[in-house]
């Protein structure tokens, strides 16, 4: 058990901030609130800063243009731009971590010189076309139909959570392409150019008010059959290579960016409210809270480290991933909750009117957006049956 | 970095594991209740055999000359196995020997080093107040740390024994008068019990909480109700996932913190880095332990709830572990200070 980084790691760690400390002040202004268009053309400007350095797909293999990095590189990487205030891979999300890794595993030479580059370029965003009204957790049970119809499919249903839709250039969708077999075996992964006709995108406003989801309604698109990635009603095996993937990293940014919401909590709380009973960090009950969440923090960086470990030895983190997540959501939300008593009366402002705070300026924000981390990439329930049935060995409900 | 055990790790481990798994099976430990102190001297020898109370000592001097990280591992297996004494006091007693600058501190050491010694640890209470000790009819030592100095205080202390303890294992005199005792050692030893009976304990408790566990998990697996083995029901399913998220997360920063000790050791740690790991690692072992082991009685039913099921016992003993040096409640104050 090595915590401690070797030479190579250290000089990738070096380098990289380096890099960033000059990088980092020349970028725009980040895109205003809601406007789409200007977060795309920020977030894939950023992409391309990190594809001209070298950093894009970072764990990519280098035969698709990545970089090929270690996970515990990766982790440094992630680390590093969290720590330097870089960015979030926003829009580039499906495409570098998802659709990208994807059609490098499974796509054919063609597909994989075709959308490969401009994904590490910046050039082109993708969305994802998975869940269904009817089909969330139960993915497999999805209904959007694709028919044959000579060189190309017929595709018609609906679509929802696609995040980034407004915006994007491709969606990796899944589809039924045999009602007949059972029910994940006739589901085909295919690459639907967005510009197609027959789409209709209508934005889907969240709790937190903003509009990163969409609904999307397919109607007679038309897609060639070329698109398939795997075999026709492959896909669903397609779809859980992408799983396959996980190496402990996915949340690493949200991780270390709820240790420094943390710090910067505790900042706001040292210095007030001033109250009758003096500022909130002089109430033990906030304080000691604000520490077990501090303690819970380090635990899952611990277990990230972990899980990145496995990765580097196994090839993936196996079930840590939801070990994780379940960890993390709990501790996540109750950071939200001890950051509105912190706040006292400034929680019925969206933003932070006290003007204490010199980062994340977004408690009120973050303590409703937390919510969405027991649902969203499988919900708390699911994976809890998850690390039931994988880790524990327990069966199956039916 | 990599953080995965190495082979020589997972072999010391899965050694003790095994050993353990013979020697002191749910019989054998009830039985050590009749023991003075509850402990087993026999065993105490064997472990010291088995390098447990050496194992951070160097190889020169008898030791196995591993670190803080393999300790966890030993830890873990000894809280899997529950198994009863002073393992926290006579370990830390081992180490007094490095630096020692007295002759008391030197003689437990190499005493408790080989087994021949049961070393115990507590706080030093206020002047006046009783002071409750852990298994003192089989103490050979008493390691009491006060704010600024840590005492050995040498048996026989007049004392009356509890009749009822909180852990049946765990057998508790009290002394209503605690004497003062031969010095071993000032600030640097006092701060060295703390984080590594804090760490021990943390670790005795993931292996405690992992146990009760399986044992939970085992028991799922075998009872029927409604027709049906228990543990495809959700609710019971995700009460142990949640349970074993928690097992599972303080795991790793137990074991970070030992690694970090061994860091700081080597000179290549960093101070605050280290205590906020001790530090973290003893809340959320605490956690863990309390999670699994009250999960582990609940799922058990009815029978899980009696004194007959050894469910109880493991609960008590993570329950007992909360009360010594380096106790969780402080490293939430301690963790508090350094946000």
């Amino acid at each position: 058990m090595r915590l401690r980084e070797t030479a190579e790691e250290q000089a990738f760690r070096h380098e990289l901030r380096a890099w960033l400390d000059e990088t980092l002040p020349t970028l725009p202004p980040a895109s205003p609130f809601e406007d789409w268009p200007a977060k795309r053309a920020y977030d894939t400007g950023w992409q391309r800063r990190l594809f001209e350095a070298g950093y894009a797909g970072i764990s990519w293999p280098q035969e698709y243009g990545g970089r090929g990095a270690t996970p515990s590189e990766e982790l440094i990487f992630l680390e590093e731009t969290e720590r330097a205030g870089a960015p979030y891979v926003g829009c580039n999300f499906v495409s570098t971590l998802h659709a990208g890794p994807t059609i490098a595993a499974e796509g054919t030479p063609e597909q994989r010189a075709r959308y490969l580059p401009p994904i590490l370029r910046g050039d082109e965003v993708w969305c994802q076309g998975f869940s269904e009204p009817e089909a969330g957790s139960d993915l497999a049970s999805l209904r959007t139909r694709a028919v044959r119809d000579g060189d190309h499919y017929v595709v018609t249903g609906q679509k929802i959570w696609t995040s980034h839709a407004q915006v994007a250039d491709f969606c990796e969708l899944l589809v039924r392409t045999d009602p007949d077999a059972p029910r994940h075996r006739g589901i085909t992964w295919m690459i639907m150019p967005m510009d197609s006709a027959g789409i209709e995108v209508r934005p889907m406003r969240t709790l937190t008010g903003e509009s990163e989801f969409s609904e999307m309604f397919l109607d007679e698109v038309r897609i060639p059959v070329g698109n398939v990635v795997g075999a026709e009603n492959d896909g669903w095996r397609v779809a859980m290579v992408t799983f396959g993937f996980e190496r402990g990293t996915a949340f690493v940014g949200e991780l270390l960016g709820s240790m420094r919401l943390l710090t910067d909590l505790v900042e706001i709380a040292r210095k007030g409210p001033a109250g009758p009973r003096g500022t909130a960090w002089d109430d033990a009950g906030i304080r000691r809270e604000l520490a077990v969440v501090g303690a819970e923090l380090d635990a899952q960086w611990a277990l990230t480290r972990r899980n990145v470990s496995r990765a580097a030895r196994h090839g993936n983190a196996g079930v840590g991933g939801s070990v994780f997540k379940l960890a993390y959501h709990e501790t996540r939300q109750r950071l939200g909750e001890v950051a509105l008593r912190v706040l006292g009366r400034a929680r019925l402002a969206l933003d932070d009117p006290t003007g204490l705070s010199s980062r994340h300026l977004d408690h009120v924000h973050q303590r409703l957006y937390a919510l969405s981390l027991s649902i969203a990439a499988g919900t708390a329930q699911v994976q809890r049956n998850i690390v039931g049935e994988r880790l524990l060995g327990l069966p199956k409900e039916r | 970095m990599d953080f995965e055990p190495t082979d020589d790790q997972v072999a010391l481990q899965s050694g003790l594991r095994r050993f353990l798994a013979d020697r002191v099976t749910p019989e054998a430990r009830r039985a050590m209740v009749e023991l003075p102190g509850a402990v087993d001297r026999d065993l105490w020898r064997e472990l010291a055999g088995m390098g447990v109370f050496a194992l951070t000592l160097p190889e020169a001097t008898g030791g196995a000359g591993l670190g803080a990280a393999e300790a966890t591992l030993v830890f873990e297996e000894l809280g899997r196995a529950a198994v009863p004494g002073p393992l926290i006091g006579t370990f830390l007693a081992a180490g007094l020997g490095e630096g020692a600058t007295t002759s008391a501190g030197a003689g437990l050491a190499a005493a408790a080093a080989t087994g021949d010694a049961v070393v115990g640890l507590v706080p030093r209470t206020v002047v006046g107040a009783p002071a409750l000790i852990e298994h003192l009819a089989a103490l050979d030592g008493l390691m009491v740390v006060g704010d600024e100095e840590v005492e050995l205080v040498e048996p026989p202390l007049a004392s009356r024994p509890v009749t009822r303890p909180l852990d049946p294992l765990t057998p508790v005199d009290v002394v209503d008068d605690l004497p003062g005792g031969t010095a071993l050692g000032g600030l640097d030893v006092v701060g060295r019990l703390r984080a590594g009976g804090g760490l021990l304990a943390a670790a005795l408790q993931i292996g405690l909480a992992d146990a009760a566990m399986t044992m939970a998990t085992g028991y799922a697996l075998q009872r029927t109700q409604f027709g049906r083995l228990i543990g495809s029901f959700q609710a019971l399913k995700h009460l142990l996932a949640d349970a074993q998220v928690q097992v599972e997360v303080a795991r790793a920063a137990v074991q970070a913190a030992g690694v970090e000790v061994d860091d700081a050791l080597a000179g290549h740690g960093d101070a605050a880095r280290l205590h906020r790991a001790l530090d973290a690692a003893r809340i959320v072992a605490s956690g863990a332990a309390d999670r699994a082991t009250r999960a582990c009685v609940q799922v058990h039913g009815g029978m899980g709830f009696t004194w007959e099921h050894d469910a109880h016992l493991y609960l008590k003993r993570a329950l007992v572990l909360d009360a010594g040096i380096g106790s969780p409640d402080e490293a939430v104050e301690s963790l508090a200070g350094a946000l």
